[in-house]
């Protein structure tokens, strides 16, 4: 959680001194949820996300570095810098691909589950989405196609109250998590989840379900984002009310987790102080990789598009391939 | 064999050969479409169904979005998906799948995806369906990079280049005519793949290139031979795969004939015959005595009604007609008309 916290603190810092170009939206205030549903994974498990992107491949353990660095569109960035927050993505640790468009990565999720299924390699599949995304059709499809192939994957909704300025209720009708009945599968609504415990609970009871091959199961996370939609996001209307963000300010995860964790005995202050140090140094390594790595070569931009190199268009009477044409257009 | 047959026989090649390999889609389990088996009755040998098991025969709820963002996301992690959509109308319903997801994953996360699926539709168009069922989207798709379009308008061609979309570690979207699945010829029965990328002269020529996909390939065949009579020489040139486009042979050919007709049933504003068109035109104008004619559909939706309908795609006349056009057209007096 405090890895998140601190990234996501850094990569708003770097938004505002212009450091990081594009858009990037935080998951600060949401790392229980984050946290809590990826724990319940194991490193062989699949997961997919959305927007609200660094905080889902932190939590399946891939390392901060690569992370900043692909904030920033360097070459040594997970992906290269041909994703950025949008679209991070770390197949080493299962994460498949963070998602741009709200809801779209939820069949992805769902196809992995599916060949996990096909090879029966028992790994799990978890997809994460907003309330906002919960209104996708694509959610209905896929619940109902998982639903009826018992497909290990788990559909994880945060619901943070609010897609952009449009609070959840006056766009989703009933409860989320209620709506996996229609589909026959189970729906849980983890109200705390600032709670860590409580969202771990939660999504390691549907993970064991889906591995024993039982199906799919809908968890909906009720939690809440500190920052903006997006970091440096102004907007002329107030659409939170300033007693509820006050009130939702005194539930800090981490605030509360390192509070259970010193009184259960399990760590000490200093113990604890040790770690936030680590994290910041963790943190400030990772930055200085962002900053200190290279830009890509600016011909990758033709890369990748394809497993075998071809022109993207076409061949000219002379064999030139249209790439290099691209190339030399482009002054490479 | 016939075309669908053909691709019945790449299906079970390469169900067959790996294991990987699964066919997922509306009502594939009854070979409502006639890929999935040897024949309508489930007693007849030969029923994937019966060979594959429900593991890898996936008959799936009328859901497009989730069935082509599924199959993704399956050939992201380890299968290779074989995705059978019906008529190529609801590729349109998982449009962003396509676009978002099965286009871009790959390039997006810095190569770390590949995406080895196929997706097959057909076009139904000819066949008195109305606007719902008769699309030629094939254009919509070659606008979108990281995909790649096949077109088949033959049997061998069917099975050939069905092994090779198979094989492929990219996304491969194949529209199959339906008016050719009753076409019949000899196709070799041992496995053999064609390369995308690498047009079929259908037809040696001196005096007009005409490029042709799809029906229009038949069409284009007939209208060949009539004109033989008149002492046009026609070559015809079947790209098969749009992506990769195999442009130097229709470079090459245009430099032989210099003059170009593109038959293309799909229509006319930014479809595939203004791409060869204007590839031509960028790349060897100087080779050309005429002007390029299209003959496409026109940019209306397609009607019902069999009197209307069928006047809308390239046939043997008006493909003669092109022909006949650019073979006897000074490009002086044209401009001038
Ligand atoms: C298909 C689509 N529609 C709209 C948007 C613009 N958009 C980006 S994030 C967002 C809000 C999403 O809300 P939610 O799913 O609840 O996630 P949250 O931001 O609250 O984490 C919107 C409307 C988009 N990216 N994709």
């Amino acid at each position: 959680m405090l890895r998140i916290r601190r990234f996501d603190e850094r990569a708003s810092k770097m938004v505002k001194r212009g450091q990081i170009p594009g858009t990037v939206h935080t998951s600060i205030g949401q790392e229980a949820q984050v946290v809590g549903a990826t724990m319940a994974l194991g490193d062989d498990d699949y997961m997919t996300g959305n927007h609200r992107s660094h905080g889902h491949p932190i939590g399946k353990g891939s390392p901060l570095g690569p992370l900043m660095a692909e904030l920033v569109g360097k070459g040594t960035g997970v992906c290269g810098g041909k994703g950025g927050s949008l679209h991070l993505a770390d197949f080493n640790v299962g994460s498949l691909g963070e998602s741009g468009i709200v809801g779209s990565s939820i069949p992805i999720a769902t196809g992995a589950a599916l060949s996990s299924k096909v090879l029966g390699n028992g790994r799990v599949s978890l997809a994460f989405f907003g309330d906002g995304a919960a209104n996708q059709g694509c959610l209905y499809e896929a619940m109902n196609m998982a639903g009826v192939w018992d497909l290990p994957v788990v559909f994880l909704c945060e619901n943070n109250q609010y897609a952009l300025s449009t609070p959840a209720h006056t766009v989703t009708s009933g409860v989320i998590a209620e709506r996996a009945a229609g589909f026959g599968i189970p729906g849980v609504r983890v109200e705390d989840g600032q709670d860590v415990l409580a969202v771990f609970e939660a999504v390691s009871a549907a993970v064991e379900r889906a591995r024993r091959g039982e199906g799919p199961s809908l968890v909906e996370v009720v939690t809440y984002r500190f920052n903006e939609h997006s970091e440096g996001l102004r907007l002329g209307v107030d659409y939170r009310d300033a007693a509820e963000k006050a009130s939702w300010l005194e539930k800090d995860p981490i605030v509360l987790f390192r509070k259970h964790l010193v009184a259960e005995g399990v760590a000490t202050d200093d113990e604890l102080d040790a770690l936030e140090r680590e994290v910041d140094a963790e943190v400030e390594d990772a930055f200085e990789f962002s900053q200190t790595s290279p830009f890509p070569d600016p011909s990758v931009a033709f890369a990748d598009l394809y497993t075998e190199p071809f022109g993207p268009t076409h061949l000219s009477r002379d064999g030139v391939q249209s790439a290099e044409q691209a190339h030399a257009e482009i002054g490479v | 064999m016939s075309f669908l047959g053909a691709i019945g026989a790449a299906q079970k090649e390469a169900m067959d050969a790996d294991e990987r390999v699964v066919i997922i889609g509306e009502d594939v389990e009854a070979n409502v479409y006639g890929t999935t088996g040897a024949g309508k009755s489930r007693k007849d040998k030969g029923d994937f169904l019966q060979m594959y098991g429900r593991n890898r025969i996936r008959n799936t709820p009328i859901s497009e979005e989730v069935i082509v963002g599924a199959a993704a996301g399956a050939a992201m992690t380890g299968l290779r998906p074989i995705v059978d959509l019906s008529y190529s109308s609801f590729l349109y319903m998982a449009m962003d799948q396509f676009v978002n997801q099965v286009a871009k994953n790959r390039y997006m996360f810095g190569g770390q995806a590949s995406m080895p699926v196929v997706f097959r539709s057909a076009m139904f168009y000819g066949l008195n369906t109305g606007a719902h069922h008769s699309d030629r989207p094939y254009p919509m798709f070659m606008n979108v990079p990281g995909l790649k379009i096949v077109v088949p308008a033959s049997p061998s061609d069917a099975k050939g280049l069905l092994r090779t979309a198979i094989d492929s570690d990219d996304p491969v979207l194949t529209f199959e005519a339906c008016q050719l699945w009753g076409l019949k010829e000899e196709v070799e029965e041992d496995e053999y793949r064609i390369p995308f990328g690498v047009a079929r002269t259908v037809r040696e020529g001196t005096d007009v290139t005409v490029v042709a996909i799809a029906t229009a390939v038949p069409e284009a065949v007939k209208a060949a031979d009539a004109l033989a009579a008149e002492g046009v020489s026609v070559e015809v040139i079947d790209p098969r795969t749009l992506v990769p486009l195999d442009s130097r042979a229709v470079l090459e050919s245009v430099a032989k004939t210099g003059r170009l007709v593109v038959a293309d049933p799909a229509h006319k504003t930014c479809g595939a015959a203004a791409e060869i068109s204007a590839i031509v035109a960028e790349e060897a104008f100087d080779a050309l005595k005429a002007p390029i004619a299209r003959v496409v559909t026109p940019d209306t939706q397609i009607p019902f009604s069999p009197a209307l309908e069928k006047q809308l795609y390239p046939a043997r006349d008006s493909i003669a007609a092109a022909v006949r056009r650019v073979a006897g057209a000074r490009p002086r007096e044209l401009a001038l008309s």
